[in-house]
């Protein structure tokens, strides 16, 4: 377990580091001066010059970078200029929200994804399996942001069940909040579900076709303990890596979800910067949304092999 | 290999009442497993495929009854079928009585309540036939928490006491392994240990040494022999190898698609073989006698075949040197063999008056 | 699901690709979820290509006395917006820009990724470097690249095809190096390798012409996705610009009058809807076919 664990960070590591300098490249890929685009587009003299002694600009390259990285490390991404708020703050306030938002509709999708998967997958030529498997294919095949403004229409706005935009922070409000993120959340959760839904029906299939499956009847042991514990546990290894590997797609989704509903998180913060050319904000933005992918990652990583002891056990077995 | 020198449970623990389904203890001369006109089929993409037919046989208890035939021959299938453990697309017919309890149609709650407690298996591979994500201990401890209702903890320490009696070295420790930290030899030990957990009145071991090394094979033989002893079992034991037949068979039967085509006491049946596919896979056996180089290593031409439908014929009589037309149109049944003391289904046996085998 | 991140296909097990090629088309033909499929496909095909002809108006033009016609108007089939353009006329150009972007991904990311990816399954000493360049691109999600491409060049069709197609890239590096994996231990493959053929020859006549089927079948995942992607993008306004019809600009627009009149954003949707729809049950359809073993499931 040491050594592929060290191993695992190291890589993570490698990578956190080629995508800062990935930012940081993108940065001075910017058009004209990055000291102008990082001050704003108004022409204040000493608010460039600010910029420029902050970064460097004048410096070598590498010094530059060197400056930039130390920066990020201890939070400091810059201030807006639109706003003037310090960047870390924004993210700061924006962050909950989509994390809040990230954790219930993969809650949602893992719950509807994995229950259909394994009903698909034990219920051969049943009703179920044709359901679940036309759950999965239009899931797959519905844009979410679609569903969300079809949601809007006849959720918030015919029948006036949950409110079409709005949020309230979690600790003011627990149930408002809840009423406000359940339409996002299921929107955001539906295309991950169906994912979710076609591993774990394909990984049930091949996990029941194994001798220890044979094994575990012939033992005697009731049929849902065998399909949901030993079936089912072997299958989640699966599925565990496709859910990490759609984590990208979670993080593009609740851009999207975020903008349809009004919520004041990561992904409108992002939007809303392009649209303002908030160079500060794109930077900090792009940034710690790669961090934490990566982190994310890792950690998926880390719970695949919690699941599965032919890795924890052997290293780099398997 | 050491044969193992625990406090093995000795002698038949009776199931009380109530315990398990309805076991009702009949006369000792009875046998304890039997099986009467056992057939199989199963619905294919291409249509019925036949696998076991018509099979009958008893399983006494501390007797170990091998069933031999080529692969294909449905003695897998018929020896899973005891137990309904087949899949969906399969048909049982016949009956399978244990100990006078009918489990052919049984519901699938009381087959449940029999499996790994009255019937118990051991598979072919031991690579694949244990969970990888589980630990041995707790798969072997699954056993007892279902049949016996032992909790967690007690499950556990009778699991190290398993494991020590099919000869597992430092069980202690083993319990905590994965099953992909042992070696095939030692995982089919585990399988062992997960099979003989509740005491079982039938044994079934599919091929256990197939997939093991010769060296390691000696070992699991003994330990299978030494249940059969300690628990009083009856072992059914399923393979093609006769080497293994001779060393630890009381009974055998030889199966030819899907029909028992002789049945007796081994050393008889070895020594005056009277079918001709038996004669033929003795023939194939390498011995001590032909491993000079004399005799070559005898093949029986051609294939099992694979039938829709059991015809009313001898099945091996394409195979077969003596088959006649009569062989081609009616099918032999199990009978005395001329001059022997066990049953076989042929039309012209072998090793008797030569006048009947035709030219 | 509104990404271009797309499932990764296990690779079907496919030998001899040629001799079992047309043996595939017939099973793929004998499924009628597939044909429908391919069908809607080869409409949604043509509709876009000959827009300009079947359109009864153009993509912009603006009727000010038809705005917000309900579907079934007279002169507009499926309605109009709120400049009273038809909206009928704004989906079969949208297709159009969809169906482009969707291609033109697709390919720019096979174009970078099949060659990566033969190298890293088949020259291990490289494998670890493109695994990590793979991890790179994997960090930033396509929404998040898009954005940055936005900010550095501008919002456009050709830069939201530029990202869907960078975000592209690690699935096909992934699927062609599994694949190449795969095939270079086979024996064929090992015996060219041992009579002395070139590395550079093994690729291109060994294991490149098998890998085909599976990159096409991760194609018809992929394509679909990038529609999905182009969509989204659009849809932020960070694809193709207004007054451009696209199916992602049309959902944009029509969010501001979602109650006056729910048709505008109901049948640009239902129009992605549909040619994703049938991406997917072809590439569904297509994977059964090159892999029996699944398609028994």
């Amino acid at each position: 377990m040491g050594r592929y664990l060290l191993r695992r960070v190291a890589q993570s590591m490698v990578t956190l580091v080629l995508a800062t300098m990935v930012v940081f490249a993108g940065v001075r890929a910017l058009p004209g001066d990055p000291a102008r685009a990082l001050a704003g587009e108004e022409n204040d003299p000493a608010r460039i010059a600010a910029v420029r002694a902050k970064y460097g600009l004048d410096d070598a390259v590498w010094l530059q970078y060197w400056h930039y990285l130390t920066n990020s490390l201890t939070g400091d991404f810059g201030t807006s200029v639109r706003t003037n708020i310090p960047v870390a703050e924004m993210l700061k306030s924006a962050l909950p929200v989509t994390i809040e938002l990230s954790l219930l509709s993969l809650s949602v999708a893992a719950l509807i994804g994995v229950l259909t998967g394994v009903l698909a997958a034990v219920r051969r030529g049943h009703p179920a399996e044709w359901l679940s498997n036309a759950f999965a294919l239009l899931g797959l095949s519905v844009p979410n942001f679609w569903l969300g403004l079809m949601a809007i229409l006849y959720l918030s706005v015919a029948l006036a069940i949950f409110p079409a935009s709005g949020h309230v922070p979690f600790f003011e409000d627990p149930v408002a909040n809840l009423h406000h993120m359940v339409l996002p959340a299921l929107v955001l959760g539906t295309g991950l579900a169906a994912v979710i839904m076609r591993q774990t029906r394909s990984s049930m299939l091949d996990a029941l076709g194994t001798d220890y499956i044979r094994t575990a009847r012939a033992k005697g042991l009731a049929e849902r303990t065998v399909i949901g514990v030993h079936a089912l546990r072997n299958s989640l290894i699966v599925v565990v890596t496709i859910v990490g590997l759609q984590l990208g797609a979670l993080i593009s989704g609740a851009v999207v979800t975020e903008r349809i509903f009004g919520l004041p998180g990561f992904g409108k913060l992002t939007v809303d910067s392009v649209f303002q050319r908030d160079y500060p904000v794109i930077q900090g933005v792009v940034l710690v949304t790669a961090s934490a992918y990566i982190l994310i990652n890792l950690l998926v990583d880390l719970l695949y092999s919690l699941i599965d002891p032919r890795i924890r056990v052997q290293g780099e077995a398997a | 290999m050491s044969t193992p020198s625990t406090n093995a449970p000795t002698g038949r623990r009776r199931p009380n009442a109530g315990d398990g389904p309805e076991l009702v203890p009949t006369h000792s001369d009875e046998p304890l497993l039997q099986v009467r006109d056992l057939t199989v089929g199963f619905r294919t993409e291409d249509g019925r495929v036949s696998a076991v037919d018509q099979v009958s046989f008893d399983a006494r208890a501390g007797e170990l009854l091998a069933v031999v035939g080529e692969s294909g021959c449905g003695k897998s299938v018929a020896a899973t079928a005891l137990s309904g453990l087949l899949p969906h697309n399969a048909t049982v017919t016949g009956s399978v009585r244990l100990d006078g309890v009918e489990l052919v149609g049984a519901s699938p709650d009381q087959l449940r309540a029999v499996r790994g407690k009255e019937i118990a298996y051991i598979f072919q591979e031991p690579m694949t036939s244990l969970n990888p994500v589980f630990t041995v201990g707790r798969q072997v401890a699954e056993v007892l928490r279902v049949h016996e209702g032992m909790n967690r903890r007690d499950a556990m320490s009778r699991a190290v006491e398993l494991l020590e009696l099919v000869g597992i070295p430092t069980p202690r420790e083993r319990i905590k392994h994965y099953p992909h930290q042992l070696s095939g030899g030692l995982r089919q030990r585990v399988m062992i240990a997960m099979a003989v957990a509740c005491n079982p009145r039938v044994l079934v071991a599919d091929e256990p040494t197939t997939a093991l090394d010769v060296t390691v094979q000696a070992g699991i033989l003994d330990v299978l022999r030494d249940m059969r002893d300690r628990l009083g079992a009856a072992v059914v034991l399923i393979t093609h190898d006769l080497g293994v037949v001779a060393d630890v068979a009381d009974r055998v039967m030889v199966m030819y698609a899907g029909r028992v085509v002789e049945r007796g006491e081994v050393h008889e049946l070895f020594e005056r073989p009277r079918h001709h596919y038996t004669v033929g896979l003795l023939g194939a056996v390498p011995s001590a006698r032909t491993a000079d180089g004399q005799q070559r290593l005898r093949e029986i031409p051609g294939l099992v075949p694979t039938l829709a439908e059991q015809p009313d014929a001898c099945t091996f009589a394409d195979r077969c040197p003596a088959a006649s037309d009569k062989c081609r149109s009616s099918q032999p049944r199990l009978d005395v063999a001329p001059a022997s003391r066990h049953e076989v289904a042929c039309w012209h046996p072998a090793g008797t008056d030569r006048a009947e085998v035709p030219a | 699901m509104a990404t271009v991140e797309a499932p990764l296909v296990d690779p079907p097990r496919v030998a001899g690709a040629r001799l079992r090629r047309g043996r595939a088309v017939r099973r793929l033909l004998r499924s009628p979820l597939a044909v429908t499929g391919l069908v809607v496909l080869c409409v949604a095909v043509l509709a876009a290509l000959l827009a300009p002809l079947l359109a009864p108006y153009g993509p912009s033009d603006a009727h000010f006395d038809a705005r917000f016609d309900p579907p079934g108007s007279p002169g507009y089939v499926l309605g109009t917006d709120s400049l009273g353009r038809d909206i009928f006329s704004r989906i079969l150009f949208g297709l159009r820009a969809s169906l482009l972007v969707g291609v033109l991904s697709v390919l720019l990311a096979l174009v970078v990724g099949v060659p990566l990816g033969l190298i890293a399954g088949y020259f291990s000493k490289l494998d670890g470097v493109i695994s990590r360049l793979t991890d790179l691109v994997l960090a930033f999600p396509f929404l998040i690249l898009a954005v940055g491409l936005a900010a550095i060049r501008g919002a456009s069709l050709s830069n939201a095809a530029l990202a869907i197609g960078i975000a592209q890239v690690p699935g096909i590096i992934r699927v062609t190096r599994s694949e190449t994996l795969r095939l270079k231990s086979l024996d064929y493959v090992a015996a060219a390798v041992a009579e002395g053929a070139s590395d550079l020859w093994v690729l291109a006549r060994h294991i490149f012409p098998n890998a085909t089927s599976v990159l096409i079948v991760q194609a018809t995942v992929a394509i679909p996705a990038a529609i999905l992607g182009e969509a989204v993008l659009s849809f932020l306004g960070l694809g193709i610009q207004p007054p451009s019809p696209s199916l992602g600009t049309m959902l944009s627009e029509a969010q501001q009058a979602i109650s006056r009149a729910p048709w505008t954003a109901v049948i640009p949707g239902l129009a992605i809807m549909v040619v994703t729809l049938a991406f997917n049950l072809f590439g569904d359809g297509l994977r059964d076919a090159l892999d029996p073993r699944a398609s028994r499931r």
